[in-house]
């Protein structure tokens, strides 16, 4: 692994993680900037079946009913070229895929 | 040893169930795919070990998924190949883009939305997966919003049928209650170029040409919700069956009324007869009797459960008009259940299946063509879709 890249612990839902076919959270490789679209390409090109999961096909917009956390702050309404902070860059924090909540 | 396996699609995930010729016990394996919906799973009819399922959802959008094996592991087509890990994501697994582009697509890109405006086009799910009749690797996809798709290398890529979406009436197309999808294909095993589909609330459209061109077959039809109830679009059909020994002839469970057409969907009539009540969902062609047909009267469009609290399947032995109330080892109190339009299949042993799921979470089977019925399960999550694969 280059010096220059990475480690970014990724936190998936339920679901995604079922269809990941993966267990706990997610660590990927991402070269500089680390930022959400550079983040979801790492996790989309590491794991095919998650496109259009979280972003829709074609558009590449967040999924109504997913949010993006980090660091306890909601980036979910932040543009995809948004630098994510240095804790998710070196590993110390995850960068987080929420589902909404749903009662009933 | 024969068999059947039956394909049960519910809102939280799929179910199979699988029993010998003789239909009295039952395996039952799931759920799959467990807290998604499955809208539709269905086998391809020249390999049975091939099937396709729509699992969808409203937070992580959809994903088809197929089994290579008759349902014992699957996977998402497309989804195993790994691009360049630092590239921009390469597959096209479970991508349903609406064809717009100038060669093959529609310009098209508005609809007519609820409160009569234009609205964009949107994919929201998959509400029926069509085999092909004659390739595994061929499939159809009928979608929400209205089109249709098609993939020629078993599910991994998709690409849409433009023609239907673009053949002049679409910005006349409307959601129902449900959304504006796309829930019926049928297609016909002496012609491969002529499918027919069913859109709520446009109506149903056929091509002769393999999907370039469409038109709207919906003459006969009369809906009292539309301004003009007899209009070229705009009805809400909500199923249509075929038996594939008389392509010709087609029946369907509209809105309100079930119809019946004997020249290819060019013109339709009526054939509620003595219904209870004409409005339902499914509609059933019997395996060995083409003028044999089921459907499950619903006792209106704002209560939709069975007249009474009596859960009866109807059935005509000669095309519609007449009908018979099938009770036998059904509830006939106290039951307030839906059937949809997608759950009920018949199977094509010599003593012909009949089998259908509730919102209630039952599935049920009579081995005799419906004169005897009793539940293979009682409580699933609401079942959406049901189809049945009759296997060697």
């Amino acid at each position: 692994m280059s010096a220059m890249v990475s480690q970014v612990r990724v936190e998936l839902p339920f679901h995604l993680r079922n269809l990941a076919k993966v267990q706990g959270e997610v660590r990927l490789d991402v070269p500089p900037p680390v930022t959400i679209q550079t983040v979801l390409d790492a996790l989309e090109a590491a794991y095919p079946v998650l496109r259009g999961t979280i972003r829709e096909h074609g558009t590449g917009k967040r999924r109504a009913f997913l949010r993006f956390f980090a660091c306890a702050t909601d980036y979910s309404h932040e543009p995809a070229d948004t630098v994510l902070p240095e804790a998710v860059a070196a590993g110390k924090e995850p960068f987080m895929v929420v589902g909404a909540v749903a009662g009933g | 040893m024969s068999g059947v396996r039956v394909l049960v699609g519910t809102r939280k995930g799929a179910f199979i169930l699988t029993s010998d010729e003789k239909r009295q016990d039952w395996k039952i394996d799931g759920p799959l795919f467990g807290g998604w919906e499955v809208y539709h799973m269905k086998g391809s009819p020249v390999d049975p070990n091939r099937i396709y399922a729509s699992q969808s959802s409203s937070w992580f959008g959809q994903i088809i998924q197929r089994s290579d094996d008759g349902g014992k592991t699957w996977y998402a087509p497309g989804g195993e190949e790994l691009p360049d890990p630092y590239g921009p994501p390469a597959g096209i697994s479970n991508r349903f883009l609406y064809d717009t582009s100038a060669e093959t697509g529609a310009p098209l890109t508005t609809h007519q939305w609820y409160d009569g405006t234009q609205h964009p086009w949107e994919f929201k799910r998959v509400w029926h997966l069509e085999p092909s009749l004659t390739d595994p690797d061929v499939v159809y996809a009928g979608v929400e919003d209205a089109a249709l798709f098609r993939s020629t290398d078993g599910g991994k890529s998709w690409h849409e049928l433009a023609g239907l979406r673009g053949h002049g009436s679409g910005e006349q197309w409307m959601p129902g209650a449900g959304g504006m999808c796309l829930h019926t294909i049928v297609l016909d095993p002496t012609n491969p170029d002529r499918i027919f589909v069913a859109i709520s609330a446009a109506g149903a459209f056929r091509t002769d040409d393999g999907g370039k061109i469409w038109k709207p077959i919906n003459r006969g039809l009369r809906s009292e919700f539309m301004p003009n109830p007899t209009a070229e679009v705009g009805h809400c059909v909500h199923r249509i069956d075929m038996h594939p020994s008389r392509p010709n002839v087609l029946f369907m469970q509209k809105h309100w009324d079930v119809m019946r057409s004997d020249d290819g969907g060019d013109s339709w009539y009526e054939v509620s007869g003595n219904l209870p009540t004409d409005f339902g969902f499914p509609i059933q062609v019997h395996a060995h009797e083409p003028e044999t047909i089921y459907v499950v009267p619903i006792k209106s469009d704002s209560e939709h459960f069975p007249p009474d609290g009596k859960l009866r399947v109807y059935r005509s032995r000669n095309g519609g008009n007449n009908w018979e109330a099938l009770t036998n080892g059904l509830p006939q109190s106290d039951c307030y259940v839906n059937i949809l339009r997608d759950a009920m299949s018949v199977d094509r042993l010599d003593s012909c299946g009949v089998y259908f799921g509730t919102t209630g979470g039952q599935v049920y089977c009579s081995p005799d063509s419906g004169d005897h019925w009793y539940p293979i399960v009682r409580d699933l999550p609401p079942v959406v879709s049901v189809e049945v694969q009759t296997l060697p």
